[in-house]
């Protein structure tokens, strides 16, 4: 039993914690949102980086490194709320070829570890980087399919760092565990904005003085903070639990998926809400960065379901659960 | 990472299991003195096996077992049915602290019958005005020759009814700053001086005690970790507190979820969405639970030291077993409220969970202020 990340997860980590942190500050996400544009230099240095493919594998072009190396990245690109298309192209990579057939990563992969090709990921009604996308990964429920050229219908969501649009258009089926990898996957974006939303909080509250003290020193303020740890790590430990999964136990991976999706939701929603309200008035500002969080956690919750998908999820293991201890 | 136990932890725990499948606790006696004798009875089993105390040293009738290997002793025990033993306070507090902080004289004369649950131990920390703020106890002691005079109260002193000793925290320099005049006493509890009488709880019965120690006499060679540094040696017994047993409870929670679910399973209820999510979020919480104590023992494993996890399953499991036995009670119905149905009590002892080893709100205290640094709570 080793419930940690290796040392080389952990550089990984560090290293894209430090090169968001430098090249996507919150203005420069902003710039990008205002601007209805993706930051096309940070996306470019990310591909040459690798981060695409960092779940493919090396025949393909990527990096397979595995599961639990996306998730740290996509971790990472949530706490920067960073404004790239990774999420689309990195996961649909990765699913490819975990599930894919050997035509679909042979079409698709080298394409997209290069950056040459560009994906959308969602569900029909609210697929990432769906305008003009070359391959969409759709998910629906358990099912999930591969849908070539899709047609796109745009529109403009509340995260405006992002592009998106509902999708149409007949697909391909993809492996069985195709949808718990994307649920899982995008869990550890969620967890990352969770992070964010955290550790902005407490450096606020420490520095917000009123009635001449800082606001962290009511517990009011503070037990909020805690509950949000809570939320955070919860999801955490989830999220890790899933994309270990993905890796080293696929017989457990829709259940963990299917955990970690219903936790992530709920913490990056629930924790990057609190934010704004620990933050107080300046929290509902547009200057305030606090909302880039909230709205690219709704965003993420709707891309694999949405909240009331996960809660059928957590519904159907109990069923489940019921149906086990039933067989003498 | 890698979430599966090895093959060393394997092979524990299959040795475990094939030793609890050949020693079954035999019914569970309901009249409270039957209840205690049955849960002694089975520590003895358990020693004789080598199992009491799988944490402890080799040298001190331990096993050596890791942290991991402590945890699936309690996830095993709560599987099996069997109960805590009699002496676990004595296992998981007295020990450690004994051994951290006790003379060559005092680990030869308590270990051992600690072990076998020969001599049972009770934990005299809290007081009726001093129970979060531990450190303001009023309890008394005073020097007279070789010997220490003890005066004071004591609450919440489970198990003291059965008990041969006690660690007991008390003021021995009351011009010292609060946290620097405490004293760490083993106190024999069958003594004229030491009176138990037992507290009722809201569940009616008394599972815990009030102690009152009028003039109660503990010799000098009890003083354990030196006279005035009784905080420091309490805390060592805090931090024992919930190692393992977390584990245990956590098992006993996701029992009472499977009874739950089979329940609402025969009443047809799992059709109804809005049970099945119910249960469900409940379903996750019990999943969190698991992994995220995981993941605090890899930290104390690899690092060394304690992560905030240990607080978080103990403030998550607290409020799920609450979450837990309400939504029975709503979903089952009047009888569960009926005083002979195990719901009822289920549902009355899990108020206690927010507020025993530490309250809901003193953890949200220590995850706000130590874990990320905010300023002190007023």
């Amino acid at each position: 039993m080793d419930f940690d990340l290796t040392e080389d997860q952990k550089e990984i980590k560090r290293v894209a914690r430090e090169l968001l942190a430098a090249r996507s500050p919150f203005a420069a996400v902003r710039a990008a949102a205002e601007a209805a544009t993706y930051d096309a230099a940070l996306w470019a240095e990310l591909r040459e980086l690798g981060w695409a493919g960092i779940a493919v594998g090396e025949e393909y072009g990527g990096q397979g490194l595995g599961a639990v190396a996306l998730a740290v990245l996509l971790e990472e690109h949530g706490y920067a709320c960073a404004s790239t298309p990774l999420v689309s192209s990195a996961v649909v990579a990765a699913v490819i070829d975990a599930e894919g057939t050997a035509e679909q990563r042979a079409q698709w992969l080298p394409g997209l570890v290069s950056g040459e090709l560009s994906a959308a990921l969602g569900t029909r009604g609210i697929a990432a980087d769906a305008p003009g996308a070359d391959v969409a990964l759709i998910v629906d429920g358990s099912d999930a399919w591969l849908i070539g050229a899709a047609e796109a219908e745009p529109f403009v969501a509340i995260d405006l760092t992002r592009r998106f649009g509902a999708v149409h258009g007949e697909g391909e089926p993809l492996g069985p565990l195709a949808a718990a990898r994307v649920r899982g996957a995008v869990s550890a974006e969620l967890v990352g904005v969770a992070q964010r939303a955290l550790d902005m909080t407490v450096e606020y509250v420490k520095e917000r003085k009123q009635f001449g003290v800082p606001v962290g020193s009511f517990q009011a303020v503070s037990h909020r903070c805690a509950q949000m740890l809570l939320g955070t790590e919860s999801a955490r430990s989830m999220a890790y639990h899933a994309a270990w999964a993905a890796d080293a136990s696929t017989e457990t991976l829709d259940e963990a998926a299917a955990l970690a999706a219903a936790a992530a939701c709920d913490a990056g929603v629930e924790v990057s809400a609190s934010a704004i309200q620990a933050h107080g008035g300046i929290g509902f500002t547009w200057e305030a960065d606090v909302h880039w969080l909230y709205k690219r956690a709704q965003a993420d919750a709707a891309l694999i379901g949405g909240g009331k998908l996960q809660r059928s999820g957590l519904a159907e293991l109990v069923r489940r659960r019921a149906a086990r201890s039933a067989v003498p | 990472m890698d979430l599966t136990f090895n093959e060393a932890e394997l092979a524990f725990r299959d040795e475990l299991r094939a030793w609890f499948a050949a020693n079954e606790p035999g019914p569970e006696p309901e009249a409270e003195d039957a209840h205690y004798a049955w849960r002694r009875d089975f520590q003895r089993r358990l020693a004789d096996g080598g199992w009491a105390a799988v944490q402890w040293p080799r040298e001190y009738g331990g096993r050596g077992a890791t942290l991991t290997q402590s945890a699936i002793f309690f996830e095993e025990l709560g599987r099996s049915g069997a109960p805590l033993p009699a002496n676990v306070l004595g296992i998981l507090l007295a020990g450690p602290t004994i051994m951290t902080w006790g003379t060559p004289e005092q680990k030869d004369r308590y270990l051992a019958p600690i072990l076998t649950g020969e001599e049972i131990w009770c934990q005299g920390f809290s007081e009726p005005d001093a129970g979060s703020d531990l450190a303001s106890l009023k309890t008394r002691a005073v020097q007279d020759g070789d010997e220490w005079v003890i005066t004071g109260q004591k609450v919440w002193t489970s198990g003291a009814q059965y008990s041969k000793w006690c660690m007991l925290v008390a003021r021995t320099d009351s011009d010292a700053p609060k946290h620097k005049g405490l004293t760490f006493f083993l106190m024999d509890m069958e003594q004229p001086g030491v009176q138990v009488v037992p507290l009722r709880q809201i569940t009616g019965e008394p599972e815990f005690n009030e102690l009152f120690i009028d003039g109660a006499r503990v010799p000098a060679e009890n003083v354990l970790g030196g006279v005035g540094n009784g905080w420091k040696v309490a805390l060592t017994t805090l931090m024992n507190e919930r190692a393992g047993l977390g584990f245990f409870l956590q098992v006993r929670l996701r029992q009472l979820l499977d009874t739950l679910i089979d329940a609402a399973a025969q009443r047809g209820l799992l059709e109804d969405q809005v049970v099945a999510e119910k249960l469900g979020e409940l379903h996750l919480r019990t999943e969190i639970l698991r992994l995220t104590a995981y993941r605090g023992l890899t930290a104390v494993e690899k690092y060394g030291v304690p992560g905030p996890e240990g607080s978080l399953v103990k403030w998550l499991w607290s409020e799920s077993n609450q979450q837990l036995t309400q939504l029975a009670t709503d979903l089952l119905g009047s009888e569960t409220l009926h005083t002979d149905s195990p719901w009822a009590y289920e549902l009355l002892r899990a108020r206690g969970n927010t507020i025993e080893g530490g309250t809901t709100e003193i953890l949200k205290n220590i995850l706000a202020e130590r874990v990320l640094g905010l300023p002190k709570a007023r």
